[in-house]
């Protein structure tokens, strides 16, 4: 569209502004054909001390361990024992499973909001079983994946996401803003991706000292347009600090594809070769190529060769939260078209081929995993679910003031006062 | 020792004593500082105690921040109080909030310094007073010494407290108590008593303020350089007042003003930051609320103009001797 207030210069070309659109829209027919998907097992696998520049076609292309017949091939073959594969495959399915009943919870009112991760539970579940267990994770709010693989009981989680008297952070978090230091998880911030270069910062630290544990920083696609991205990527370069550093691409950052956060250009892996660090771009519905690259980086970091970046290439099956309607941007059907399938039902395959699953188990894996979940949601609604009167609070009301600083200060102490007064008027 | 050498004394000390605390910032290591208070630091505890950091603020304060979760006690230099935004977020939404948010399980034990007011003909980008937009935020401390003994004491007690503090240093009297008087000749340190500093570890209490002059006519409240020209201004004009140096802004030590302006029943709040919802706005609020039955006269208010620091026009805009005795005649007129 010509603006008439534009000054005329007739021998010059006029500007014009590219603001990227995704491939399809509400109506249209998602067709994924034209992505480019290597062949699982294709792409190489380097030495843990490899530069970047050996490293550089990772970044392009798609680690995959799976193929189309749901058999591990090639290099990057963890070559787990069936145990832990079915491990990863109980932490996908009870996060599944949590995330559905506690979406069910916030539409009957029992919460004010909540965020599933539901076609991206590979990406979490996979890495927690790769990283140590001592490991210190800097997650995005779509990472309860990580907590659920190292066991956190579920009714904290619950209780935390009604945010009652069960509630360890005192109703203070917005729901799913989980935090357990014993579980190495860092608490989750709502202002993206100021958690990344903090993992940096953790994992410098743990370099001074010279322990042996490393971080890992998450964050989504949209977020690596954040400044903050750019200070954890140059710090982890410069200091060669024990990072991992995990980038979930899954396509959407609430309504604006990742186009809109340059992925348009380059991957998001390759942001990382800028900084003369690898970079490794992974099928993230493929929890055996999720394990094994999360893997590889952890091996690194640890072992003083320094960090690495991983893109989990995936797709967010669900809205972006309970306050999201994804029918308003993107066509209904896109998560089911999603050409890389879905990571339970993979590694269920993958199983089956191998003769370490069946359908059976399967169906009694989920109704166990379901009862898991419905009885920790009993118990953890015991303790309440999000009060929303005015002054029937679940958590004693003069916590409000504490833990802003370590010794209470006269100030707030005379604001602790003044409402408890406040409180008792309203109530007489 | 002067402001610089009290406040490198203080690192000395503490890197020695306690191996979780650390130094960085923007030329911070092998250079120690554009204003050398990191001088011969690295060399002394090696560049992993001590160290250089990338130019970028939010990475700094974020990564001091990611140290402190681990149990470090990170000291981070921000080289000049106006280039302390970019990393804004990381203060206010993080730093300040993580105790809070994890009701208790981190805390942030980590000291941001940063040199900071006009009078050096810095411009812009080099003479501004940021402090109300930090004691604004509910979980940060902020302190700003006036001299070299609380410099040292007040930033080891701030390395040593377990809260995020902000450490704001006034470096127009890092090498002399600057009086406002600017075409006099400038008094070095060591004239003055506090220059007096001892080698060893020492604290000054965060919270507490400190009676610079007794006296009887009016209160005058000010922290960093404007103590010095406060006490200028009120020897020339010859006037028993009383000057306080709040020494911490959060947690205020409100007990020693209100004694105070009980006592005199006036009162000149005083800064270099600009008046419009300054730090003043808030002690003149304060002062109002608790001891308006004592006061005499309104609580007047000199502080800079609501306007960029302008570089050629430095000692139009600073708050110095004239602003501040007209402030102090209003009050005792009234």
């Amino acid at each position: 569209m010509r603006d008439n207030d534009a000054p005329k210069k007739p021998n010059r070309p006029q500007l014009s502004l590219h603001v990227p659109e995704p491939p399809f829209r509400p109506g249209d027919t998602p067709d994924f054909s034209s992505l480019e998907i290597p062949p699982a097992g294709a792409a190489p696998k380097p030495d843990i001390t490899a530069t970047m520049a050996e490293t550089e076609q990772l970044a392009t292309g798609l680690i995959r361990v799976l193929d189309d017949e749901h058999k591990a091939v090639g290099p990057w073959d963890p070559k787990l024992d069936p145990d832990t594969l079915r491990k990863i495959l109980r932490d996908m399915i009870v996060v599944r499973i949590f995330d559905d009943r506690m979406y069910r919870a916030q539409r009957q009112g029992k919460t004010s909001f909540y965020m599933k991760a539901t076609g991206e539970e590979a990406v979490s579940t996979a890495a927690a079983a790769a990283l140590d267990r001592e490991d210190m994770n800097f997650p995005t709010y779509r990472q309860q994946g990580l907590l659920i693989a190292r066991g956190y009981p579920l009714v904290e989680m619950m209780c935390q996401v009604y945010s009652n008297r069960g509630d360890k952070l005192n109703g203070r978090q917005l729901p799913v803003m989980y935090a357990s230091k014993e579980l190495g998880f860092f608490s989750v911030s709502g202002n993206l991706a100021t958690q990344f270069p903090q993992a940096v910062g953790w994992a410098m630290a743990s370099a001074i000292k010279g322990d042996s544990r490393i971080a890992m920083g998450w964050i989504g696609d949209g977020s690596t347009a954040e400044g903050d991205f750019h200070a954890g990527m140059t710090f982890a370069s410069v200091y060669n600090a024990p990072v991992v550093l995990g980038i979930v691409n899954n396509q959407w950052a609430i309504s604006s594809f990742s186009g809109i956060a340059g992925g348009e250009r380059a991957t998001f892996a390759q942001r990382a070769i800028g900084y003369g660090l690898p970079g490794l771009r992974v099928d993230g519905n493929d929890a055996l190529a999720v394990y094994s690259v999360v893997r590889w980086a952890a091996d690194r970091a640890r072992s003083n060769n320094g960090p690495a970046v991983i893109e989990f290439f995936t797709y967010r099956a669900s809205a972006h939260s309970t306050s999201d309607d994804p029918s308003g941007y993107r066509p209904a059907d896109e998560a089911k078209a999603w050409p890389l399938g879905d990571p339970i039902e993979r590694l269920k395959a993958h199983l089956i081929g191998i003769g370490e699953w069946d359908e059976e188990r399967h169906q009694a894996l989920e109704e166990e995993c379901s009862a898991e979940v419905r009885s920790a949601q009993k118990e953890a609604e015991r303790k309440g679910t999000l009060a929303t009167t005015s002054i029937d609070f679940p958590h004693d009301v003069r916590t409000m003031f504490t833990d802003v600083y370590a010794e209470m200060p006269w100030h707030l102490k005379e604001e602790q006062d003044a409402m408890v007064a406040e409180l008792e008027a309203k109530r007489r | 020792m002067n402001m610089i050498q009290a406040l490198n004394s203080a690192h000395d000390v503490m890197l020695g004593r306690d191996s979780n605390v650390v130094a960085m910032g923007e030329d911070v290591g092998y250079f120690g500082g554009v204003f050398r208070v990191t001088e011969g630091l690295q060399k002394k505890y090696g560049k992993t105690r001590v160290f250089d950091t990338p130019i970028a603020e939010n990475g700094i304060v974020a990564t001091a921040i990611g140290m402190a979760t681990y149990g470090l006690r990170p000291i981070a230099e921000i080289q000049f109080a106006d280039y302390i935004y970019p990393a804004y977020d990381q203060i206010v939404s993080e730093a300040a909030r993580i105790r809070y948010r994890t009701a208790g399980e981190w805390n942030v034990p980590m000291v941001i310094r940063s040199p900071y007011g006009g009078g050096i003909f810095g411009g812009q980008t080099h003479s501004q007073s940021p402090e109300a937009l930090f004691t604004h935020v509910a979980g940060l401390k902020t302190v700003i010494p006036s001299n070299p003994y609380d410099a040292k004491g007040l930033l080891i007690a701030a390395i040593e407290d377990d809260d995020p503090v902000l450490f704001f240093e006034p470096k127009r009297i890092y090498n002399g108590p600057f009086n406002g008087f600017f075409d006099r000749p400038m008094v070095p340190w060591a004239k003055h008593q506090s220059s007096e500093v001892p080698d060893d570890y020492y604290k000054v209490p965060l919270g507490k303020a400190k009676v610079v002059r007794e006296g009887t006519d009016v209160t005058v409240l000010a922290y960093g350089t404007m103590v010095h020209v406060c006490l200028a201004t009120v020897e020339e004009m010859g006037i028993d007042a009383e000057v306080i140096d709040l020494r911490t802004l959060v947690p205020l030590d409100i007990e020693t003003i209100e004694e105070s302006v009980r006592k005199t029943g006036r009162c000149v709040v005083v800064h270099e930051a600009t008046q419009t919802t300054g730090f003043g706005a808030e002690l003149v609020a304060l002062i109002e609320e608790r001891c308006f039955y004592s006061l005499e006269a309104p609580v007047q208010r000199a502080a800079g103009f609501d306007t960029p620091y302008p570089h050629s026009l430095e000692w139009a805009y600073f708050p110095g001797p004239v602003r501040i005795g007209t402030a102090i005649r209003k009050t005792l007129e009234d």
